[in-house]
């Protein structure tokens, strides 16, 4: 039997079996959106603690309605709320939101590493909400079933990510997370952003600095937020950023013509991308925002729910199928369940 | 009268290293030589344990005045002395600041009333270390510094370098630096590599050290200065010493243990190893062991710094950089040194006290009417270093649980023994 997770604190430790499982687990609960109930009493009775110790609009958002439809309830911390403020250890507002019980904990936090600093020192698993520049697990994942499903494989792909690539959580993530299927990863931005390390992060990275050597052949773009609130150094002027980097109807012309379009949002039309692809027919990001709800369902079963990875699938026993293709019967079945 | 027999001494100023006897009198060694008679004297039985000069400490931090909760000059110098060190130089960054002779006065003090070991005060270089205007260096002087640094940070800019080194050399001090750029530094946490792209941690290019070294060594010249490169740990930083050094600029530079022990491939998120200069990348380490073992290197030093274990519970980004280190500074150098046959075991010797006391201008010595600091240690005892032991009051090690061949067994400062390793207490 597949290894449990005890905690999800990046995609660079879990095995391609373990990525297989957790997207597999996914696909029923994908379905599960369409359902006009969305209602399980998996983890009736559970709670889960979301501590943002960042900033976050869709990823709060995305996991409160995943443990919401999952039946579970919840504890809310917000930095600006917090007693952080006040001076609080990050160890000792943890140990307190630990103390009223809940069973699992999503974070994230600024610093690199908070989330494994709080795994080690807590009893309860630790789901990472994305760490400084550190990771971004659930954004990897959701973006793998988000491809998977529309190219009907996540092995072997020419993969291309855009923009900010030193600051990026979400960056790493992804080239941890692809690598392991064989994906041949082109990074691309301004070369500042662009440190050759990245190179040593996975085998088959290369960093590019035209976008135009960098789309050729690609299978999936990932176009990257350029994070000016993380930026040190003295940013890139936009009109620069726009001239060199903007994924344009032009430029995605140079990739392969069934090539996908994903952006981990928030976006800034204009900026990164022209409004025309991030609403074209190439562009994925409304179904990552409906791919993030399954991952983190499916991640919350199965850290906080206990099941064992074998247990039928709570949206749809037979609707766990190894094929990754999205199954219309899941929904059927996750019907039966939906009454609370 | 104290006399020490059957050990082995080596002496690095002498070039001694054979089996003779050392006799204490007081405060001074009295004879050095083979079978001597005991004449009534106590007897120390050295049996398979060598004999060296009192161990220096160039570089540390007792946390007093000020930061008490992290270290005291009694503490401090407690667990110097179970690292074998006779001597210590406690560095400028009190609260307040060492940058009057009043403060000076009240280390010397503290240390007079409840040190374990001689602690030798480094001044700030300049007021406030703020890197402003020059600090009161000559009446620290006349108070009892041996040498000037505004450790933590860097002398700010080349002018003030310029300015503190004429008027050190005047004075024949040494000017210690921690070599770092800080726009380059820029808020970084670990060295810059892959280890600090893979854990998201901002990354400190090794360049921002040795642009500093490079400047430091060329107001050297200028000056005709003593300079010291505190922590060295880069090789292009390495390698502005030697070009000094053949040059006959009087610079010298020493490295810690850790540096020389570990890389930013040992970096995790654990703050035990957040340090500042941080752990180099492993051709950089490599180069280091290469000094230590050809003389480009002056001195081991072990940057002790301290800090109260609430401090460095959080996240890496928040944690002070620095980790303690008296107790493991030998047994490091004879595990990673001397055992793998890096570095000789006389040349480990000479990295202690020699080598330390030629930075500060002072001889270090094992001969008769010398002061009576000696260190005995074995080069195979076996033992585990358990932090929570330690009389220091920090916690702050990646050394914690650490099994090591060989240890200090014995420190004696002033011809006292204030550490004895078999009884795990001072003798006094």
């Amino acid at each position: 039997m597949l290894q449990r997770l005890e905690h999800l604190l990046g995609i660079e430790p879990l095995t391609r079996e373990q990525i297989t499982f957790i997207l597999d687990q996914a696909a029923p609960f994908q379905e599960f959106q369409k359902h006009p109930l969305k209602k399980l009493a998996t983890l009736r009775g559970k709670t889960i603690a979301l501590a943002f110790f960042e900033a976050s609009t869709r990823t709060r958002i995305s996991f409160a309605t995943a443990a919401a439809r999952l039946g579970a309830d919840q504890m809310n911390l917000q930095a600006e709320a917090s007693s952080l403020k006040k001076g609080e250890s990050l160890i000792d507002t943890v140990r307190t939101l630990e103390a009223m019980r809940p069973d699992g904990i999503v974070m994230r936090h600024s610093a690199s590493g908070a989330a494994d600093f709080v795994a080690k020192r807590i009893e309860i698993p630790v789901l990472n909400a994305g760490d400084g520049t550190h990771e971004h697990p659930t954004q990897a994942l959701l973006d793998a079933l988000t491809i998977r499903d529309r190219t009907g494989r996540l092995e072997d792909l020419h993969v291309t990510i855009l923009g900010d690539i030193l600051h990026s959580r979400v960056a790493r993530s992804n080239i941890h997370l692809l690598s392991k299927f064989g994906a041949a990863i082109t990074l691309c931005g301004p070369a500042m952003w662009l440190p050759r390390e990245f190179e040593n992060l996975a085998p088959n990275v290369r960093r590019v600095t035209r976008i135009e050597d960098a789309l050729d052949g690609a299978d999936a773009i990932i176009v990257l937020r350029v994070q000016t609130e993380r930026i040190h150094e003295p940013a890139i002027a936009a009109e620069e950023y726009i001239l060199g980097y903007q994924l344009t109807p032009e430029r995605l012309r140079l990739a392969k013509p069934d090539a996908i379009v994903l952006h981990p949002g928030p976006m800034i039309r204009g900026l990164e991308i022209d409004p025309s692809v991030a609403d074209g027919p190439q562009s994925c990001v409304l179904e990552q925002v409906t791919n993030g709800l399954a991952v983190r369902m499916a991640l919350l079963y199965h850290l906080v729910g206990g099941a064992p990875t074998d247990a039928p699938h709570p949206a749809g026993s037979d609707a766990v199928s190894n094929s990754g293709s999205s199954s219309s019967s899941g929904a059927a079945k996750g019907s039966a369940n939906a009454a609370d | 009268m104290l006399l020490i027999k059957n050990g082995r001494v080596i002496d690095p100023a002498s070039g001694t290293d054979a089996a003779i006897d050392v006799l204490l009198e007081g405060a001074r060694i009295s004879r050095v030589g083979a079978n001597l008679a005991s004449d009534g004297a106590e007897i120390f039985d050295a049996k398979g344990l060598v004999i060296a000069p009192g161990f220096i400490d160039l570089h540390c931090h007792l946390r007093e005045p000020g930061q008490e909760m992290s270290e005291t000059i009694e503490t401090g110098t407690r667990a110097a002395a179970r690292g074998g060190f006779a001597a210590v130089c406690t560095m400028p960054n009190t609260q307040p600041v060492n940058d009057s002779a009043s403060v000076t006065r009240g280390i010397i003090e503290r240390a007079a009333a409840g040190a374990s070991v001689r602690v030798w005060p480094i001044g700030a270089a300049s007021i406030g270390s703020k890197g402003e205007a020059l600090a009161e260096i000559a009446a620290m002087k006349n108070a009892g510094i041996v040498a000037v640094s505004d450790d933590g940070k860097p002398i700010a800019s080349a002018r003030l370098m310029r300015q503190v080194m004429d008027y050190c050399r005047a004075l024949d001090l040494p000017v210690i630096d921690h070599c770092e750029d800080s726009s380059l530094f820029a808020g970084g946490v670990m060295r810059e590599g892959p280890q600090s792209i893979k854990l998201g941690l901002k990354g400190i290019p090794s360049q921002s050290e040795s642009i500093c070294v490079g400047r430091d060594v060329e107001v050297a010249g200028l000056t005709g200065a003593r300079l010291h490169i505190a922590h060295m740990s880069t090789k292009a930083s390495l390698e502005y010493v030697r070009w000094a050094k053949k040059m006959g600029l009087r610079v010298t530079c020493e490295v810690t243990p850790h540096h020389f022990t570990l890389t930013d491939e040992d970096v995790q998120y654990d703050t035990h190893y957040k340090m500042n200069p941080p752990l180099a990348s492993r051709a950089d380490r490599d180069a280091l062991i290469q000094g230590l073992a050809d003389g480009s290197v002056d001195a081991i030093a072990t940057d002790h710094a301290p800090h109260h274990p609430a401090s460095k519970d959080v996240e890496f980004d928040r944690a002070p950089f620095g980790i303690t280190g008296f107790e493991t500074a030998l047994a490091l150098g004879l595990s990673e040194l001397v055992h793998p046959r890096k570095i000789s075991l006389a040349r480990l010797v000479e990295l202690f006290t020699t080598g330390p006391a030629r930075v500060l201008g002072i001889e270090r010595k094992i001969a008769s009417g010398e002061p009576a600091d000696l260190t005995i240690f074995s080069t195979e005892h076996e033992w585990t270093f358990r932090a929570a032991d330690s009389p220091s009051k920090s916690r702050n090690t990646p050394f914690d649980n650490r099994t090591f061949r060989g240890a200090p067994m014995a420190t004696i400062v002033s011809g006292r023994v204030v550490y004895r390793r078999e009884a795990a207490a001072t003798a006094k």
